[in-house]
């Protein structure tokens, strides 16, 4: 796998080589090759299965401080040359912005277990059985009337960075990730559940609990009803914090920060949150699924407290991010993939985990709603006043017990407001892929408005 | 442009079905991209993209085995068919023979965006900043963004099917932020389609100007009421409620798992007698149109709502053929590292007889929603959950102050029986629809319409 890398690099070198011939000032290649497989499973046989590799590359490029992007599925000498005077040709109608440029110094941080060494033990067939074991435990549970979608995927791939500050490095990656959505009830009384599962290969996977959880979901739900407005604690599940996390983490970005489009903007410093909810953006956790040892353009990763004794200790900064604001990048560099060019993004986020149980941060609670689904998170929350509204579903909170399950909901809050009420943070951390990869926890908040009938 | 020969098609399907199997097809696919951002009046970003690959699918039974591959090279193509192939153990299956690709335009195109110069296009963003900043002094911040794209496809199957297609779509967004006092807000405005730069040949600045509108429009809003009561939705982008809430729910791959409110409800009364409501990937231009699907077929309108009645899901070639009737041209893939699914295209209700200002007088205390900023529905449930981006409260038949951060939550089934009045101002939108981890353009439509009751959830 190493020489996939170097590889790589030298595909890279290629197109800075091409992008200097064609007279730009910076330049730097990101490029990506994987392979993977997505097994879908239905009533215990494949549904499909899609196994297949691709690549690509992105070439950035600065001339008079003006930027140019170009990306494309052709690897050869050719193809770079020909990226090369895209990237140049997409240069001359942009802007100069003083601030942008290549990181000033590259390099890669040591993180190790980013590759599964057993992840090509495994082969096809054994994969679909696990896909089918998910399943079949999810379809084993008494009140499962439906397994609708059960997913088995993974990928192995390499990524090389070269630039023409002389920097050229490649790291090698597995991951593996599962879901089935499971429904229980029939007519008004149905309502679903997913279940997942996340890991550096198939054997991190516990199909068993992943179709249990899925089942259970969806069972504990069934039958809900709409809830009444009220306003009352509120327990958001690890998938709901999670959601929600996300979106704080992209408010912490430099960028949002300083185009003015962050309720966190000017904040740095000031309380924001309880001092139960510290946050931390940790981009070395090798069971965190967005580790690597360099940012989206060549920075080494590293660990960064963005929310510490409910203050902001630091927004997340890319190398133009922080020159601007006359500081050091955090590695901040986020690249969804090879089309896109490097900008400010969370790599993990982790929140730090409080020490209650499940059970006792119901019991905290007393009297109010625990929240296991959030819908509309993304249309429903204003940026910069932090006002949000989402839909919602979950179970009452009655005598500090779970009681029945409620749909049609709304809770609302504005996130400065909602940070400064959390009463707590649950032990139990599991890694969620929603809002990017965050690690989360239950969380209880003092109080949130509810509406619904 | 000519991506594959039919006689290489036919040579890759044949090694496909090598070992058996009931179909399998190659999708290739040339695809070129244009993007341009402007921020603070200056322009951010500019992206050039071409990527270029093709994919063999391979159906046996109930199962689908799927590869794909970048380039169009003769023996990387040979090499996904065999890998697809090695799935089966039985006996070759036959290959219809291939003609040429036969290609129809269906939605011209009059000006090529690519031979457009690029200095024109970052002109158009230049002059949407302006014209948003002139809209009010409250105007704090201009992003725009220009896209362009074109993709040359071709779909060969082993039924003798050689089709192709070359579509183009422009699109151009204006995100304004607006702020006095402690007070800020945003207003997002779209113009989109599948067609040349000609649609940018007007007033493209207006797209600004509208944005700028819903931001300034805003910053006087009152905090959203809370509680049920009968709701007008605004047309255009308003129909991404039958997008969500009714149409994933007609797409028959969800309705084949009982994975769909609307499963066996083929015939129902679901709605209104007035109430009519159409997929149509062949209109022409609209931004979810194609020429044919991403499995060969010509698009076409399919009617799903007549006076009322549900008469039609939506299938791809698969699904079809488990029910037994024909694809309605709903199989579309993001690219060719996907496989097709079943989705929309331009999805809206038919005109009415009412107007949006008789719907609104008869109401006596209401909610406008003009547009959302998005929205998500539980398929298998119908439940639904919209974010408001512009709605107003309606107060003894007027329309009356700003709200802002309003929720509209239901359950789509039951919001469908609740219509009670629908206009004449048909107009669609651009959006993007997301579905098993794929996004491709969709058409979202409706004239003003009138909903008995909603739950609107507010933040007071």
């Amino acid at each position: 796998m190493a020489s996939a890398g170097a590889d790589l690099e030298v595909v890279g070198q290629r197109a800075v080589a091409a992008a200097a011939d064609a007279g730009v000032d910076q330049a730097e290649a990101w490029v990506e090759q994987s392979w993977g497989v997505e097994i879908r499973v239905y009533e215990g046989e494949v549904e499909s299965l899609s196994e297949a590799g691709s690549r690509g590359i992105g070439l950035r490029v600065i001339q008079d401080g003006r930027p140019g992007y170009a990306y494309g599925t052709d690897l050869s000498d050719a193809g770079v040359t020909d990226l090369a005077r895209r990237a140049a040709e997409a240069a001359r109608v942009t802007s100069p912005d003083e601030h942008a440029g290549l990181p000033a110094e590259c390099g890669s941080a040591d993180v190790s277990g980013l590759s599964d060494p057993g992840f090509a033990d495994w082969s096809t067939e054994q994969k679909v059985e696990l896909a089918v074991a998910i399943e079949h435990a999810a379809r084993a549970k008494d009140g499962v009337s439906q397994v609708e979608d059960t997913v088995y995927a993974d990928s192995s791939e390499t990524v090389a960075i070269a630039n023409s500050q002389g920097f050229s490095a490649s790291f090698d990656a597995t991951s593996a990730w599962s879901y089935a959505s499971a429904f229980a009830g029939e007519g008004a009384d149905l309502m679903t559940g997913m279940g997942l599962g996340l890991g550096r290969g198939p054997g991190a996977i516990d199909a068993e609990a992943v179709g249990n959880e899925a089942a259970d979901r969806a069972i504990s739900l069934r039958g809900a009803r709409q809830g009444e407005s009220s306003h009352c604690p509120v327990v958001l599940d690890a998938f709901v914090a999670a959601s929600f996390i996300g979106f704080i983490g992209s408010m912490l970005s430099a960028d949002a920060v300083q185009r003015g489009r962050s309720l966190f903007a000017g904040k740095e410093g000031q309380d924001v949150a309880a001092l139960q909810f510290g946050l931390v953006d940790d981009g070395l956790d090798p069971d965190g699924p967005s580790s690597s040892p360099f940012d989206g353009e060549g920075s080494p990763r590293r660990q960064t407290p963005l929310i510490e004794d409910g203050r902001i200790a630091s927004f997340i900064f890319d190398a133009r991010t922080a020159r601007r604001a006359d500081r050091e990048t955090t590695g901040g560099a986020s690249r969804r993939s090879y089309r896109t060019p490097p900008s400010v993004g969370t790599s993990n986020l982790v929140l730090g985990p409080g020490d209650l149980s499940f059970e006792e941060l119901l019991g905290q609670a007393g009297d109010g709603l625990y929240v296991t689904d959030v819908a509309g998170l993304h249309s429903g929350v204003n940026p910069v006043s932090g006002t949000f509204s989402v839909g919602a579903t979950g179970r009452l909170i009655r005598g500090g017990e779970l009681a029945e399950p409620v749909r049609e909901i709304t809770i609302a809050s504005d996130l400065v407001g909602m940070l400064k009420a959390v009463l707590a943070v649950g032990s139990d951390a599991r890694w969620v892929p929603f809002g990017g990869s965050v690690r989360a926890a239950p969380v209880l908040i003092a109080d949130m408005a509810v509406s619904g009938s | 442009m000519s991506l594959i020969d039919p006689a290489l098609a036919e040579r890759v399907l044949e090694r496909a079905l090598a070992r058996g199997g009931d179909f399998a097809d190659l999708y290739a696919e040339d695809r070129n991209g244009f993007g341009l951002s402007l921020d603070d009046g200056k322009v951010e970003q500019a992206q050039l993209g071409q990527e270029r690959g093709a994919s063999v699918r391979l159906v046996t039974g109930d199962a689908t085995y799927f590869g794909h591959v970048d380039g169009l090279g003769e023996e990387d193509l040979l090499r996904v068919a065999e890998s697809v192939s090695g799935a089966m153990a039985a006996a070759a299956s036959g290959v219809q023979a291939l003609g040429a690709v036969s290609a129809t335009v269906v939605h011209p195109v009059a000006e090529r965006p690519e031979e457009v110069a690029a200095q024109r296009k970052a002109d158009i963003l230049r002059a949407c900043d302006e014209r948003a900043r002139a809209a009010g002094d409250a105007v704090r911040q201009v992003s725009a963004s220009y896209a362009e794209s074109r993709r040359v496809v071709e779909v060969f199957n082993s039924e003798g099917l050689a089709a192709g297609d070359d579509r183009t779509r422009v699109r151009l967004g204006v995100q304004v932020v607006a702020g006095r006092d402690e007070r800020v807000e945003t207003g997002h405005e779209t113009l989109g389609g599948h067609a040349g730069f000609e649609l940018l040949s007007g007033d493209p600045a207006a797209t600004a100007e509208s944005a700028a509108r819903k931001a300034l429009t805003n910053l006087d809003a009152v905090d959203a009421p809370t509680g049920r009561m009968p709701v007008v939705v605004g047309n255009g982008f308003g129909g991404v409620l039958l997008h969500e809430a009714v149409g994933h729910g007609l797409e028959s791959d969800a309705v084949q798992k009982r994975a769909s409110v609307y499963a066996g409800r083929l015939g129902d009364q679901l709605a209104a007698p007035f109430l009519n409501a159409f997929d149509d990937g062949r209109r022409e231009g609209a931004w979810g149109s194609d020429g044919i699907d991403d499995e060969g077929m010509p698009t076409q309108p399919t009617q799903i709502l007549e006076d009322g009645r549900l008469v039609s899901y939506l299938y791809d070639r698969l699904r079809a053929g488990k029910d037994g009737v024909a694809s309605t041209g709903n199989g579309r893939r993001e690219s060719f590292r996907h496989l097709p699914q079943v989705r929309m295209t331009n999805t809206f209700f038919a005109p009415g007889d009412s107007s949006p200002e008789d719907l609104i007088a008869s109401i006596e205390q209401g909610f406008y929603a003009v547009s959302f900023g998005g929205g998500q529905v539980e398929p298998a449930t119908g439940d639904f959950v919209f974010g408001v981006s512009e709605g107003y409260l309606i107060e003894n038949g007027k329309v009356t102050a700003p709200v802002r951060g309003a929720t509209l939550i239901g359950n789509g089934v039951e919001a469908l029986a609740a219509i009670d009045g629908i206009a004449g101002d048909l107009s669609i939108a651009t959006g993007y629809c997301g579905k098993g981890g794929q996004q491709v353009p969709a058409g979202v439509g409706q004239p003003h319409v009138r909903i008995r009751a909603l739950t609107v959830g507010g933040t007071a």
